[in-house]
Order: C-alpha cells, then structure tokens, then sequence
C-alpha cells in the first residue's frame, strides 16, 4: 500500500427498481484508507459516480454503529462480510488487501425482494412480528416494575436474543432462507419472562405461521444463520422455539 | 430583530405537583368507541416519542397513520441511545424523588427550562419503567430478581435502568412490538420508507402532510385531524455527529416554515464521550456511552505535546482534570461540564497519544477493583465496538475519547400541552424544545421520549380533539394541492441545478464552519463570520449541487440534498441565536461570558428566556419572540458541581 491508500477492486450488483434480476458492474475506488468503513467506502464510490454523472449505488445503512440493522449486505459470498460478529457497517478496510477483488451483493432470499440494487425489501419481517411479538399490555395497566421479580439469570437470557437487531443475515445466510433464528430470538425473550408468558403458546403457533405463509424456509439446522449474526444469537433458540410451538399446539395456551 | 408577540405556555395553576393531574381533569375527553374512531391522527416518526404516541393513540381507539424513513419501524433513531433511562422509583433507598429529579433536570439544564413542564417529566418516569417491564423490555436485574440502577452525570443518586448498554433498543423495540400490536388489531397503520416533506395547514390548523414514498419517488398527501411531530434532533447539522446519517430536521424546518416557532437552536449538546475523529472520510462518530463514567477515570498527560504511550506515563504524570476541578461530582459531571473540560486541555496541548483532539478515558482501576468479567458484562458491547473502530483493546488500553455532537435541546416551540404555535400541530421528544433547557442530562432523553409518547400526547392530543370543533377536511381540498406543488417546485429546482459538488462536500463544508464557530465555545465574531459563510454556502449550493438519478425512483442523493437544503437555513438560525445570546449557559458557552476560572456565565437579569424564531422567507432574517421563564418553585442559582 503506498501512502495514497489502497486501491480496492469492486464487483457490484446492479439492478433497476422493478427489474427481475440485474448484473455485476465492475468499479475501482483509490486512496482507501484502512481506517475506514466499508461503507464509507462505498459512498466514496458513489461520490465518484455522481461527479460523473453516473447513478449513485443504493445501499441502506443509517446509525453506522452495529444497532439499528439498516444496513446488509453480502461481501466476499458472507452476509455482513468476512469478520464475525459484526454489521456491515462495522466491517473495516484494514481486513481487505490493496488490489484485492471485493463482490458485493444484497441480501438475497425469496421473502426479501430487492428493491434496487443492494436496497431489499424486509417488511415480512415486520408482518411475522405483528402477529404475535409483543407482551398485549396497553399503556397505563402496568404494576410496580418491581411487582415481580424476574431472576437475573433468565432477564440475562433474554436480553442474550433481545438484542438481535433484526437485519436479516440469518435468512441471507441460511441455504433455506430459513428465518427461524429472528422468529425464535424474539419467541426465546418473551417466553422466558413472567411478563411475556401468558401468551406463548398463541404467540409461537401465530408468528411460525406467518414464516411459512411469507415464504422462508425450514430450518434443518445447517448454522449458517449463528455464524453470520452480528448480534451471536445461538441457534439453540431455535430448539426452545421448536419446544414453545409443540407446547402451543398441545396445551392451546 | 425582535417582539414581544404574546407567547402563552398555557401552564395550568395550582402547586406544582398538582397542575399535570388537574389538567388531566379540567380538559375534555373523547369517549372510547366509535367516537374515538372518527378522528385520525398522522404521527411522523416512530422512534419512542412517536411510535409510543402512535401505538398508544391505537390502543385507545384513535385511526392512527404513523410515517418513518426507515425501512421498519423499529430502527428510529432512538435505538441507538446506550446508556440508560432515569426514573424517580428511588428503588436504591438514596433519598431519590420526583422532587429531586425535577431540581437535577432543572439544574442540569442550567434553569432555562420551563418548570411545569420538567415537573411534569419527572412525576410521569416511575409509569413508564413499569409499562416497559410490562412489555417484557429485559432490564438489568439484581440476583433478588429486582430492576439493577447505576448512575449517570449531574446527579447524587442511582436512578438509571439500563438493559446492558442497548437501553434505546431495548425500549425502542418495546415501542415497536406495542405498534406492530395494533397494527395487526388495524388501528395504527404504518408507512416506512415514506418522508413528510411538508405540512398543510386548513384555516390556520395542522390537517394533513405531503409525504414521498422513498421506493418509487411518489409524492402523496394524507389528511387528519391533528398531526405529531416526533422527528428527533438536528445534530447532523455539524456533519459528524453521534446521529444516524438518515436523521435530519426536515419536518420540524418544513413545519418551521409554514409558522411554527422554533426555539432555542443554539442549545446543543456536544456529548464528551465519542470515539475521536480520525479522518476526512468519515461518515459519522461512534458513541461511547455515557456509563462508562461510572467506572472509567477520565485524564490527559500532565505534560503538553507528551507523546509517550499511556501505559508508559506514570501515575504521577497523569492529570484527573475532571476529579481535580469537580471533586463533588469527578467524572460524573454533566455532558456540558465534561465537554467542555476536555476541550480546554486539549486547547492546552494535553492530549492523548493518537490526535490532538483526545483524552483518554481508563478502566484500569475499575478492572483491578470488580475484575475483568464485572466490567465486560457492563460494557462489554462498547469495548467491542471501540475495537472495531480504533484497533485497540480497552481492557488492556485505555479508550481515546473526544466530544462529538450529539443531541439538540433546542426545536419547535411548544406549550404545555406540546402544542406548536399552528393549532393542531404537536411535537413530541427531541424535536421539541421543551424539558431539557440549554443542557441536556446524561438518560433524560428516553425518559421524556416514552413520558411524551405513552403519557402526554395521547392525552393532550385527546383534549384538543374533544374541544376543536374541527371541519372534515379530505385531501382534495385546494390546500394539499398548494402544498404538494411547493413540494414538487422544491424537488424540480434541486435536480435543475446540475452543478459539480456532491451532497456530501458541501454538507461537510457547512459541518466545519458549525463545529468551528457554533461548537463547544463561540464568540460574537465567529459567530457573524458563520452567519455570513453560511449565507454564501448557501448561495453555493443552489447553483453547485451535484445530483444524480431522478425523482421517481428510490434515490437517496436526492432524499440527503432537500435535508442538507434545510440544515443549510437551520445553521444559520442556530448561529444567530447563539449570537443574541450574550450569556453562556449549558451547552451554550460563549467565550466573552465566563467566570475568571472558565465556568459558564449566565446572565438571569436579561436572558431568563425561551427563543422563539418565526421564519419570515429564504434569505430574510428572522423575528424573534420571546418566552420569558419563570421561576416559581426553585431557587435561580449559579450551577456548581465543585
């Protein structure tokens, strides 16, 4: 690397809004410093492109820290690139080489349609939630927090799935374009607390069923899904979701 | 320029701890059922302020229409708060009340807040922990199964819930999972990927919005019957920021333009807390929480332009700057205080090893006190992400912080009832002005985004709905098409202008002159030298813009230029009330006020006032009003944390 910064190959899908499918166009971008973000390499790129009159690449990121799970997208063939344990938009150029090959890809699966270039659509994500992810407590009937205690042990393990950010790696990752890893972090966290118990039973049998009809795959425990998520969600909820669901549909609660 | 159109606050009477439970019964309700059907309700955002408005107005029963830029939901902005959220349980037994969180937040706000309203804040955060531990929201707990607390700035007690350092997602997520309730009951329905690019005002009330749909670029009008403004803060003004690169100030300035007030633009908190700029790249900077004060000590080598590496500066070498100058509160001081702190020996050539502008921030003792497994399961999430970004690993070295901005206690005037100055216009959470004064506390801003959106709007909102009297209004009615056409006009001019500099290059030219003369420390020439650049910025931009793509696709070069074109009125306004501000106080300092050993002075006798700037057309200068504060309950005092 010369005191200019690296020089990184790109290899980038294109696709038009409401094309069927697009292609990979070839860029180079220069004076990438390693200290930088891939994304805000990649907005150097469309800074390029504007100048020339080009179209800008979509991609959708926004809080650029690991939190808000905006941005996505497949680098080197891996959902959120090469690094565990990390978002795209945590992934740094020191990991890349100078004159190195990088394909970039949205995430691709049935369920999420891509809406233009790397931007896709994930609101079936939105839909498995709505139809049974919450605890149904309206504002204003809430006992004293302290009303009931909750072990740390099991608030720990809830806030373990909690976190998940709901990025959808795990689907893009997952051979089936399975999303049982998302549908069972947010299963795990209300089924282990008092406050989320009452409804487990519906809960599990009403969101599994709307993974179905919104298109994802089974889950036949391949693991992709663990290895890509930022957030290290183990696919041992996956177990404790398959159990809720059995426990669902036997005892109707 | 300047008058004194009456501004009314419409503060209820009676004692203090009364007026928020007689307002409650002195206005008008709306019966459950049908009735609350027939009203429709737009709330833009959906962050805690405005998705917990939003899901609540569905639980009781209203038609609600709640809009987001993002993809979902569930990443508003609000996702990204770390630390912490306060409430007056006094769970820890050390002597907490609504009483002494009202004082903390009135006195972290440097008494430039209005005291109703704070009052208010403090007596609605104990219902708000209840409801989200109700919503299964997985706080800290102690092994007896009880909530955890920890501490944060500018207070002498523990009264922070945290869910490890993902509080904001957390409670976000609790928001999210209560709207995707009633979106599924159809009560409440959701339009993501969507941003209100104006208001429209019937017969001087707010009845509807023009909104684009960001996939396919179409501009749409919605008509209703009040609409919520709960759209964040506009700290990406600065270019880097603390912020998400999305977040922006476009509805609250569109709002600002068709007549709403806006107040108190130059408070605005630098947090002390980032990970340090590096580079010209980058795209924004990294939040390290608050709670790390609880446990990390904050320093700069004794010696200026020391250039060894902190492990090799001995302890006798090394300067606690904040324990030295604060020893009441040490490295718990508020953001304000520490900021500021930071950029004085930084100023004085005290930095950490890496840039000019850093300070390390050390857990060393705390790792030799708890043990390395106590700190990690604290913070564990930051240290990471501080070693994803800085290559360095703070268990064994210590972190380089630096302040970055970070939150706006500045926005739309309100009154009590989060009302604007255009009836039927409410804001809600950081877009407002309302609770925080001229400094916002370290876990006070989740706090007032869940009291204004579980709590206040939907009762507020409630009663202007039984009162108003309000005409039934569709969105073919000559003022949508007005609007829409403004709406269009603006878009056209900017992809006409065709020009060879990026969003981002001038963006980033604007951010320098804010950080330079409206940042940390300001003075009366920087300030008309920002004014005058930013003017000619201005002028830049409508002939130099470069844009790609057209208006009828998803295209968000375009979506960042139409909120860079407001930033660009927005820093102008901020640098001009910081100008008329001759007084330092919170986040405002200004250079030619201060105490002969550096504290911010305020000046009561003449600046005990609420800003409020009405617009009065591009490139003319704005009217100041006035709101004047009053203090009834506290005691106006110089704030010390010695």
């Amino acid at each position: 690397m010369s005191d200019k910064g690296m020089t990184i190959h790109l290899k980038i899908w294109r696709q038009a809004r409401g094309a069927k499918t697009g292609k990979f166009v070839d860029y180079t971008v220069q004076n990438i410093q390693p200290a930088m973000s891939f994304l805000e390499m990649l907005d150097i790129l469309n800074e390029d492109l504007v100048k020339k009159g080009e179209e800008a690449v979509e991609f959708d990121s926004d809080c650029r820290e690991g939190i808000c799970g905006t941005c996505g997208l497949v680098i080197k063939g891996t959902a959120h690139g090469p690094h565990a344990a990390t978002t795209t938009c945590e992934v740094r150029m020191r990991g890349f080489k100078d004159g190195e090959t990088i394909t970039v890809e949205p995430f691709r699966a049935g369920p999420f349609p891509v809406i233009k270039d790397l931007v896709v659509d994930r609101t079936a994500f939105d839909r498995i939630q709505q139809q049974g992810g919450y605890v149904s407590a309206n504002v204003g009937s809430a006992p004293d927090g302290n009303a009931v205690p909750v072990s740390k042990y099991y608030a720990d393990k809830a806030m373990d799935v909690a976190s998940c950010i709901g990025c959808g790696a795990c689907v893009a990752a997952c051979p089936n374009a399975s999303a049982s890893l998302f549908v069972s972090a947010k299963i795990s966290q209300l089924s282990r607390l008092p406050q989320g118990g009452l409804e487990r039973g519906r809960r599990a049998l009403a969101m599994v069923a709307q993974m179905d009809q919104e298109g994802f795959g089974d889950c036949s425990n391949h693991g992709e899904c663990e290895a890509v998520c930022p957030k290290e969600i183990s696919i041992e909820n996956i177990a404790l979701m398959r159990r809720e669901y059995m426990r669902g549909a036997l005892k109707g609660d | 320029m300047s008058t004194n159109r009456k501004l009314d606050a419409k503060i209820p009477g009676g004692p203090l701890a009364l007026k928020w439970e007689r307002h409650k019964m002195d206005n008008p309700l709306v019966a459950p059922g049908g009735n609350r059907r027939k009203f429709t309700v737009i709330v833009v955002g959906t962050g805690l302020a405005g998705g917990g408005a939003a899901a609540t107005m569905g639980e009781l029963g209203y038609n609600v229409l709640n809009f987001c830029i993002q993809d979902t939901p569930r990443r508003a902005h609000s996702v990204a708060a770390q630390g912490g959220i306060n409430a007056a349980k006094d769970y820890q037994n050390d002597g907490d009340s609504i009483e002494r969180l009202f004082y903390d937040t009135i006195k972290g706000g440097d008494y430039r807040s209005r005291e109703a309203n704070v009052y208010r804040l403090a007596e609605l955060s104990t219902g708000i922990i209840d409801q989200c531990v109700a919503m299964g929201v997985p706080f800290a707990r102690e092994y007896g199964g009880t909530l955890a607390n920890r501490s944060f700035g500018g207070v002498q007690v523990s009264r922070t819930f945290y869910a490890r350092g993902q509080t904001g997602q957390q409670l976000l997520l609790g928001v999210y999972s209560a709207l995707s309730r009633q979106v599924q009951a159809g009560t409440v329905k959701m339009f993501p990927r969507y941003e209100m690019l104006d208001l429209v005002l019937v017969d001087g009330r707010a009845r509807g919005i023009i909104a684009r749909d960001l996939t396919t670029g179409e501009i749409k009008r919605y008509a209703a019957d009040a609409v919520v403004l709960a759209t964040g803060g506009y700290s990406p003004v600065y270019y880097l920021s603390t912020n998400a690169v999305n977040c922006n100030a476009t509805a609250i300035w569109r709002a600002h333009r068709r007549g709403a007030l806006f107040s108190n633009p130059c408070y605005t908190q630098i947090h002390p807390t980032a990970v340090p700029h590096m580079g010209d790249y980058q795209s924004k900077l990294s939040l390290m929480s608050e709670s790390l004060r609880n446990d990390g000590r904050v320093w700069v080598p004794k010696k200026p332009g020391e250039t060894r590496r902190p492990s090799d500066i001995p302890e006798a070498e090394r300067d606690y700057y904040l324990e030295r100058r604060y020893p009441a509160f040490g490295n718990l001081v508020p953001r304000d205080i520490a900021a500021r702190a930071a950029k004085v020996e930084c100023d004085a050539g005290k930095h950490a090893y890496m840039s000019p502008y850093s300070v390390y921030l050390d857990f060393g003792d705390a790792i030799q006190r708890l043990g390395r497994d106590v700190v990690a399961d604290r913070y564990g999430n930051l240290f990471s992400m501080y070693e994803e970004i800085i290559g360095d690993n703070p268990y064994q070295v210590p972190m380089m912080i630096y302040p970055a901005p970070h939150y706006t206690m500045g926005g739309l005037w309100v009154d009590y009832n989060l009302q604007a100055t255009i009836e039927g216009l409410f804001v809600a959470g950081e877009a407002n002005f309302s609770d925080h004064g001229a400094n916002r506390l370290g876990a006070s801003a989740l706090m007032q985004g869940l009291a204004d959106g579980y709590f206040v709007v939907p009762r507020v909102v409630a009663s202007y709905l039984a009162g108003a009297k309000l005409q039934a209004v569709k969105t073919d009615h000559p003022a949508f098409a007005a609007v829409e056409n403004d709406v269009r006009g603006l878009i056209g001019r900017l992809l006409a202008i065709k020009g060879h500099r990026t969003v981002r290059e001038i963006h980033w030219d604007l951010g320098r002159i804010m950080w330079d003369k409206v940042g940390m420390a300001r003075d009366a020439a920087g300030l008309k030298e920002a004014i005058a650049r930013i003017g000619e910025l201005r002028g830049q931009f409508w002939h130099e813009l470069a844009l790609s793509g057209t208006d009828a696709d998803l295209n968000k070069q375009l979506e960042q230029a139409a909120r860079l074109a407001d930033y660009l009125e927005l820093g102008e306004l901020m640098a001009r009330d910081a100008l008329m501000r001759e007084e330092s106080c919170g986040g405002h300092f200004r250079n030619e006020h201060q105490t002969p050993d550096g504290e911010a002075k305020r000046d009561d006798a003449n600046f005990c006032f609420v800003s409020a700037w009405e617009y009065t057309g591009e490139n003319r200068e704005p009217v100041m009003h006035r709101e004047h504060l009053a203090f009834e309950n506290v005691e106006l005092k110089t704030r010390s944390y010695k």
